[in-house]
This record gives structure tokens, sequence and C-alpha cells, in this order.
């Protein structure tokens, strides 16, 4: 293999040198621009140029791999990988992208935080997760890990002013360091058992290992341990209520939506096509952290009163139901994560992106109090959540019954038949806490909040975001062919 | 156009138009409402007039690709037994609508739009002969009635609506469950993905999992029917729900239980619908829902919630006709589908008629109704006797068709159900008797208006649709013979070859021989 930077090495990194380009740009630019709310509007095209530039790049890549019909594309001595799943997320994260940086606008304003270089870490942090996405190489991966990390941990204590985000950012930091600690562990511990940092040649040198290998077992315990804490899946969830509820609100949405997404991808790279001869060691570790996030979750939702936390909890439990489709593992559940992950994107975002339409000065406009008769004041908004929520639980015609449909078919398929009895109980729980919204926007008495007007960028935002729930619930043959072609071969 | 997929999207394209008008607009709207449920009511017309009797498939047939790679496709079309139903669902629409007239002066444009909403959902799942169809329509349904019972219902309407909802839902997923498992076995055996009901049929499905199928699909069907002992979020939701709600409620939504057994359950499953200990156990259940039902109907206080209860003992004989797997109590299962809607339907339109006027349900408040209001009286007689089966009305043909049905397949259970009858009868007469017969008791009685014209009109189809089934059932029953007959053949092959050499019995004498008997019985 060639030792210099290739034409091959370029294609495969193109949307990530781009991403970091405008990211970079941004933070440069903002300190030359006005600080006046006009000229930050600049940013905001910027950073969408940026992506428009990045999705070219990677619209290019799907072409070649679509017309030259090969598998996968490598660079940089396979350290990264070009294939229809990196594709498949890649477009995820840029479509997660470009809609919190076009909600993030009225937020950052009401805040009186709205700082320029808001943009460039959006783009930063996707620049992190295209490598959890592409990478197949361990350092690359970490790389990617941590980039994308220390953004979030910059965005999450964004608002410099309040306590509360302070606060999150320092516990995100805090345990957000150790769970890398362990990560790193398991790395390192792959890279003594097999002697090489890249995944292919990690399988090969891991599957003549016996399945009780304790060191095998240790190196897979922590790196799981890791991956799973980025998902915010119990028990390593507790970061994920405190974070979501602190952070600004637009971040919330991209750390549940993108950030999980991203950490799902290297779980599932690195167990299925690393880690697959040893599933008889994985497959009970991930059945427990999925027992356990369905039931925390969902039960802890119950009781909150915060819409933020309620949807941190609630974000938990579906990290749990995306977990399913690895332990069925099949092609319907692999499929069923990537469609179940885009929707999720979709109809979380959209959720979040009503709490911040309807955000007001000097009023949090987080509790679920605050929503009561929100029909009445605003029923575009109370429309546009219940659609949301309906999705969110699973309902049919909505986005989110494709996913659960997946995850629920593989499980039968799969014979793990208890395991899919628990997970639709869990179904039928999470209506009580997304009805309990519900509730109070329709049938509740009127609240004294004022009625709210999405400005511009929320009104594209919910356009995105509500034809992607209702779309994909009701045409779902697109995206479900574009998922199938994301399968790992 | 396909008549079928008319009449099914005729209320979406009413609603879309209702959607239109501005919500000051109250009176426009429930013109309007009114209007589109006649027109819906009115697109069942074709149907009924291009359905063919003789034909025991499904007819007006529609077939169009949905999402291919699901397996899931628009396929539609109608039997005997689902478009008896379909009909009760356009009638029951137009009485629900017209009698929220005046009972709903809030949010007004909203209600008129939950009820058109659910009028998709109910036809939709009559209608549907793919399984993910099917289920899509079922969900839809859940949404309208949650609102109608959360915003319009009573004192405990927002307990009563998550109650409902809670409840159906974790039926629904289970079922869901039992759905995938059919496909993937389809899959695996015939290597097509797909949910259409015909294919699945062709399934050779080892016994344990039919069995497991079976209770997967029947936690969905008997937490809708609803049967004893998953029928505890009924009373709630009947009594806290709008009149039209629980009209709705009474006269369909629990059909789509019983229906599912039937388009579902016994033909997808047949060996483990034929099973001994199922068998054993929906029908004991069956029995204690009639029996059970009936004895908390005699301790009731409340008038709303007394006809709420007496749904759970009748829904009891339409699962005890069909558990008993033969064509008479299968046939009479569904006729007293259509007859439950039918007078249940018109109790829950008595009881709105007072609880628009006295704004109280307690049957002590009242008494001697019949003094101020005869019309009422008279009305309210009807709904009763059809209730309680009295010949020449349609609660006999359906009653006394599942216990010949029941009588049949096993002795004891007839008779145990037979008791539910008379006690069905004590209860409801003794509910007249309370309410409108003796004196009148409290002053704030006495000054009460007679049934209004537009209640008449809206008492009027039900009262006209129970005297035609209950003089001339033979129509309805030769719609459902062939239908009924293929689920039997299914269950029980051989069934009608075994009988037709018996000497007494023709070739097709058992579901013809209902409809002569329910002559003579008239005629009594």
């Amino acid at each position: 293999m060639s030792p210099y930077f290739t034409a091959a090495d370029q294609f495969a990194v193109n949307p990530a040198l781009l991403l970091a380009l405008f990211g970079c740009g941004i933070l440069l630019l903002d300190f030359f621009i006005q600080p006046n709310p006009k000229s930050k509007r600049l940013l905001i095209f910027l950073a969408l140029a940026g992506e428009a530039f990045a999705a070219g790049a990677l619209l290019r890549q799907y072409k070649l791999i679509d017309e030259q019909a090969v598998v996968a594309l490598r660079g940089f001595s396979g350290s990264l990988i070009v294939d229809g799943f990196s594709i498949f997320f890649n477009a995820l994260f840029a479509a997660a992208a470009v809609l919190v940086v076009l909600i993030s606008y009225r937020y950052l304003e009401v805040e009186g935080e709205h700082n320029g270089e808001f943009y460039g870490l959006v783009l930063l942090a996707q620049c992190g997760m295209y490598f959890l996405a592409s990478g197949t190489e361990l350092v690359t991966i970490f790389i990617g890990i941590e980039l994308m990390a220390v953004t979030f941990y910059v965005l999450v204590g964004f608002l410099r002013g309040d306590r509360r985000s302070n606060e999150a950012a320092m516990k995100y930091l805090l345990l957000g360091a150790f769970s890398s600690g362990f990560l790193a562990y398991g790395f390192s511990l792959l890279y003594a058992l097999s002697g090489s940092t890249r995944l292919d040649q990690i399988a090969t040198a891991l599957a003549q290992r016996p399945a009780a290998d304790p060191l095998l077992i240790l190196a897979l315990a922590t790196t799981m341990v890791g991956l799973l804490f980025k998902i915010g899946a119990a028990p390593f969830h507790m970061w994920a209520p405190d974070a979501y509820e602190g952070a600004p609100t637009p971040v919330t949405a991209y750390l549940s939506v993108a950030s999980k997404a991203a950490s799902v991808a290297v779980l599932v790279r690195v167990l299925m096509s690393t880690l697959g001869a040893h599933r008889i060691n994985w497959e009970p570790l991930l059945a427990v952290a999925v027992l356990l996030s369905l039931t925390i979750g969902n039960f802890s939702a119950l009781t909150q009163t915060n819409m933020k936390r309620l949807l941190a909890y609630s974000s938990i439990s579906h990290a749990g139901y995306v977990l399913l489709g690895l332990i069925a593992g099949n092609r319907t559940g692999l499929t069923g994560i990537a469609v179940y992950l885009l929707v999720y994107t979709f109809m979380n975002t959209g959720a979040f992106l009503v709490l911040i339409s309807l955000r007001q000065k000097g009023l949090t406009g987080d509790d679920i109090d605050d929503l009561n008769g929100l029909i009445h004041r605003s029923p575009g908004h109370a429309l546009l959540m219940a659609l949301f929520l309906l999705s969110l639980a699973g309902i049919p015609p909505t986005a989110g019954f494709i996913g659960k449909y997946y995850i629920f078919l593989s499980l039968v398929e799969t014979g793990h038949f208890a395991l899919a009895i628990v997970a639709a109980l869990y179904v039928a729980i999470s209506i009580y806490y997304y009805f309990r919204i519900v509730r109070a926007m329709f049938l509740n008495e009127a609240g004294q909040l004022p009625a709210a007007v999405p400005g511009l960028g929320a009104s594209l935002g919910f356009l995105l975001t509500a034809a992607g729930t209702l779309a994909i619930g009701l045409f779902p043959e697109p995206i479900v062919r574009f998922a199938g072609s994301s399968l790992l071969r | 156009m396909n008549p079928l997929s008319l009449a099914l999207w005729t209320p979406l394209a009413c609603l879309v138009v209702l959607l239109a008008i501005p919500a000051s607009q109250k009176t426009a709207i429930k013109v309007w409402a009114n209007a589109a449920a006649l027109l819906g009511a009115a697109a069942m017309l074709p149907l009924l007039a291009g359905f063919d009797k003789s034909n025991g498939g499904f007819q007006f047939v529609e077939r169009a690709p949905w999402a291919p790679s699901l397996g899931v496709q628009y396929y539609i079309g109608v039997d005997g037994i689902s478009l008896l139903l379909m009909a009760l669902t356009a009638v029951t629409a137009v009485v629900a609508t017209l009698s929220s007239w005046n009972a709903i002066e809030d949010r007004v444009k909203q209600y008129y739009a939950m009820l058109l909403l659910l009028q998709v959902g109910m036809l939709g799942v009559f209608a549907s002969l793919d399984f993910i169809l099917f289920y899509v329509f079922w969900e839809l349904v859940l949404v309208p009635m949650y609102f109608l019972i959360g915003v319009w219902g009573g004192p405990r309407k927002l307990y009563a609506a998550i109650k409902f909802f809670l409840y159906t839902l974790t039926g629904s997923v289970l079922m869901l469950l039992g759905i995938l498992t059919l496909f993937f076995q389809h899959w695996t055996q015939f290597g097509t993905p797909t949910f259409e009901i015909d294919a699945l049929l062709r399934l050779a499905m080892p016994f344990w999992m039919q069995q497991w199928v079976f209770w997967a699909l029947f936690i969905g069907f008997a937490i809708k029917v609803p049967m004893f002992p998953f029928h505890t979020w009924l009373p709630d939701a009947h009594t806290e729900a709008p009149t039209a709600g629980s009209v709705i409620l009474a006269a369909v939504l629990l059909k789509m239980g019983t229906y599912g057994f039937l388009r579902f359950s016994l033909p997808l499953l047949p060996e483990a619908s034929i099973d001994r200990t199922i068998v054993q156990v929906l029908v004991g259940l069956s029995i204690t829902g009639i029996l059970y039902g009936a004895l908390v109907c005699l301790m009731q206080k409340d008038w709303k919630r007394l006809v709420a209860y007496s749904s759970v003992s009748h829904l009891g004989f339409c699962t005890l006709g069909i558990f008993s797997l033969n064509p008479n109590g299968i046939a009479g299962s569904v006729i007293q589908q259509l007859n439950h809607g039918i007078s249940t339907g018109m109790l829950f339109l008595v009881v709105g008629v007072m609880y628009e006027r006295r704004h109280t349900r307690e049957i002590s408040e009242y008494g001697g109704l019949a003094h101020r209001m005869p019309l009422f009286a008279t009305v309210f007689a009807f709904a009763v006797l059809s209730s309680a089966g009295l010949p020449l009305l349609n609660g006999f043909v359906g009653e006394f068709t599942i216990l010949q049905g029941a009588f049949e397949a096993n002795r004891f259970s007839a008779a145990l159900a037979v008791v539910g009858v008379i006690l069905g009868a004590a209860y409801l007469l003794w509910l007249y008797q309370r309410t409108t017969l003796g004196q009148i008791t409290n002053m704030k009685n006495n000054l009460l208006p007679d049934l209004s014209l537009r209640e008449l009109v809206v008492f009027a189809p039900f009262i006209v649709w129970a005297f035609s089934i209950g003089l001339y059932s033979k129509p309805y029953f030769e719609m459902i013979e062939r239908p009924v007959a293929r689920i039997v053949e299914r269950v029980r092959p051989g069934y009608f070859q075994d009988r037709s050499q018996a000497p007494a019995l023709a070739e097709l004498a058992p579901p013809a021989a209902p409809a002569t008997r329910r002559e003579a019985g008239g005629s009594r």
C-alpha cells in the first residue's frame, strides 16, 4: 500500500475534512464579525453551506459505491472505510446537524448566549461522528469519540451564565472522561490480544481464541462499558438526565440523537464484524444492559415533571430498543437499528423543537405543566407535539411504528420471545408518560403562558421533522431500502 | 374507484373539508358533520346493493402495494360478516353525530373531527385483509377515542381515557408479536414476505406455535371485547365517555375484538382454536362474563354503569357463540354483535337523553318518568326489550341462535348461559321499573320535556333496524351463511359432510335452519 496520501484516502475522508474546515472557519470568522444577531446569521449560512458541501461529498461516495457495485472502499491503509453502513449513518448525522443548526438560532437569542462558535462546534462534533461511522481502526475510532465528546462537553455547558448548564457539563465531563478510560483500556486489551489495531485483523486474530478466555472477556466488557456509556444505556446512564436537562435544548436534541447513533454505529461494527465470533460472550451482557435500560428508562420517566428529563429517560429506553436489534443480530435486526435511529432523529428532534419554539424569555417552559392547554394557545405546536409523541410511543401510522416493527420482528425471527414480550409491555408503559404530556396539552386547562410564534428556522425544522415522522410512517419503502443498503457485509 | 375504498375514505375526505371550516362557525360544523355521517352511510349503499350472497369469499377486493419490503399491502375486501359490521359502523356514526347536536358545545370542531377519524379507523378494521393494515387501523381507533373520552367525558374522564388507552395498547402490542410470528412463519415456509390473510391461511404451523400465537392474539382481542377478566377498563370508559362515545364504543369498538376472533384467530389457527383446553378456557370465561356482568348489573346504582356492565354480559354471549365452533353459534354470534350494537347503542342514547336533562346518572334520582315523558318511556321500552331478547325484536334472534349453537357444543354451558338470559331480563326490567314506572318521587323530574323531534330521529334508525331483524332475520343470516360455513369448515374440516349424512339435515341446513326456526319463534 502506498505510504502517501492518495486519492482514495482523500475520497474516504472528504466529508470529514470539509466539516472540519468549515467548523474551524466559523470559529475563526467569529472573531472578525460584528457581535450582532444579523451578522451572526452569516455564520448560520456558513454552517449550512458546510453541511451542503459535506453532503455533496457523501453523495459522491454513495454514487461511486452504487455505480461500481462494490461493497466498500478503504482509505488510509484500512483505517477508514466507505460502505453502505458508513454512508447511512453519516447521512443521519448530517440530518441531525442541519436540524440543530436550524433550531438553535432563536434559542440562543432567547438565552442571550448567541455566540458563533456554537455552529463551529456542531460541525466539529459531526466531524468526530464521521470517524465513528467510518473508522475501522481502534485509534481512529478513539480519536473520533474524543473529538465528539469534547465538543459536546463544551456544547452542554454553552450557557455560561446558567448554573444548571455548568453543572451538567461538569458532570458529563467527569463521567465521560471516566468512560473514555474504560474504552481506552478495552481497546488496548484488544490490541494486546491481537497485535493489531485494525478491526478486520483483530477479528481474524480473535476468532482463534477460546470463548472463555478471561482477557478477551475483560476486553469485551470494558469496550462495551465505554460505548454503552456514550449511548446512554443503563446501567451507565447516570449522566444522561442531568446533562440533558442542563444542556441548551438544541444540544440536548443533538446529544440524544446523533451522539447516540454514532456510538451505536461503533458498537454495531465492533460487536458484529470484529467480535461476531464471540457472540456467546457479549450477548448476555448486552441483554442485561437492554433490560436495565428499558426498565430504568421507562419507570423513571413515569414520575418526571420536567420535559427534558422525561425525554432523557425515554431516550434511555429507546437506547434499549435499539440495542435489541443488536441482540437479534440478523438482517432484520440490523436494518431495524438503522431505521430506528433515523426515525428517532426526526421524532425526538421534533419533540425538542416544540420545547425550543415554546421557550420564552424569562420563562423556562420546560415543565410539563407549562404545556397545559397548549391546544388553546398554539394548536399547531400541540398537534406537532402529539405527532412526535405518538411516534415515540410507536403508534402507527407514524414513523416510530416502523422502527418498533423491525425490532420486534427481528426478536421474533431469532426466537427471543421473552425479550420480545418484555419489550412490548414496556411500550404500554411508555404510553403512560407520553400521554401525560398529551393530557397536559389537550385536556388540562390553559396555563398563563402567551402564544408562541415559530421563527423561520423553527418552521423549517418543524417541516423537516414532521414530514420525516409522517412520511416514513406512511411510505416507509424508500427509507427501508436505504437502511437495507446499509447492512454490514 | 372501488366502492369499498370509496366507503372507507369518505369520512376522511369529509374530515378534510371539516378542517377547512373555521372553528367559530359552530352551526356550519354541526351541519357538515351530520351531512358527512349521512354521506358515509350513503357510501355503504353500493356495497350492500352489489354484494353477492352466494359468494363466500371476499368481494370488492382492492389491492395495491404499500411497503413491499415490509410485506405490507393496501389490501381490502369484505365478506358478509365484515359488511354487516361496516353497515353497523356507518349507521352508528349517523346516530352518534346527530345525538351530539346539543350535548357538545365545547371545542365543537375538534369533536366532530375526532368522530370522523374514529369512523375511518373502525371501517378500516373491518375492511382490511392485510394483517398490518388491520393493525394500523386498529391502533388508529385508539387516539380519537382517547380524546373523545378525555376531553368531552364525565368527571373521571382523565382516568378513564388513559385506562382505556393503556389496556387496549397492552393487548395490541402483544397481538403485534403474534402477527409478526405468523409473518415470519410464512417467510420461512414460502419465502415471500406477506401479511395478507389468504396467504397466511396456507401456513402449516406446529401446534405449540399455534397455541403461542393464539394466546398473543387472544390478549389483544379479549381486551377489546372485553372478556372477563379483561373487562375492567370498560365500565370506566363507557361511563365517562360522552353519549356519542359510549354509543360508538358499545356498538362498534367492542365488535372489533369479536371480529378479530372470527377473522384471524379461528381461520389462521384452526388447531389451537379447536384445542380442548383452549375452548374450555374461552367458553368458561365467556360464561363467567355473562353471569358476572349480569350480577354486577343488578347491583348498580349508576344508570350508565349498569348499561356498561350489560355489555360485558352480552359480549359474553358473542364469544360463547364463537367458541361453540359450529354454524349456529358463530352465525348467532355475528347477528348478536349487530344486535348488541343496536340495543346497547339505544340504551346509551337513553341515558344520554336523561343526562342532558338532569345531569345525573343515579338511578335513585329518577322514577315515574313515564308520566312526564311518554315518548321517552316508549323508546326506552323498545331498547330494554330489544336488549333483553324479547321475541319479535332483534335480541331474541341472536341469543336464541347462540344458545342453539352452545347447546350443540356443550349442554352444560348452554344451561348456564340461559341463566344469564334470565338475569339479563331481570336487571333490564328492574332498571325500567325504577326509572320510568311508578310515581314521580323526585320533584325535579316533574318539569322534564319529552323527546324532541331531533331525539326521535336519533332513535329511529336503531328502532327500525331492531324490528326488521326481529321480524325477518333471513337476509342477515343469508349474508353471513357462507363466510360462517367457511370458518367452520376451516376449523372443523368435514363438519358439513358429517352432517349431510345425518338424515334430517340437508346439505346447507345448519346455517339456514336458524332463519326458519326464527320465524316460528317470532309468531309464537
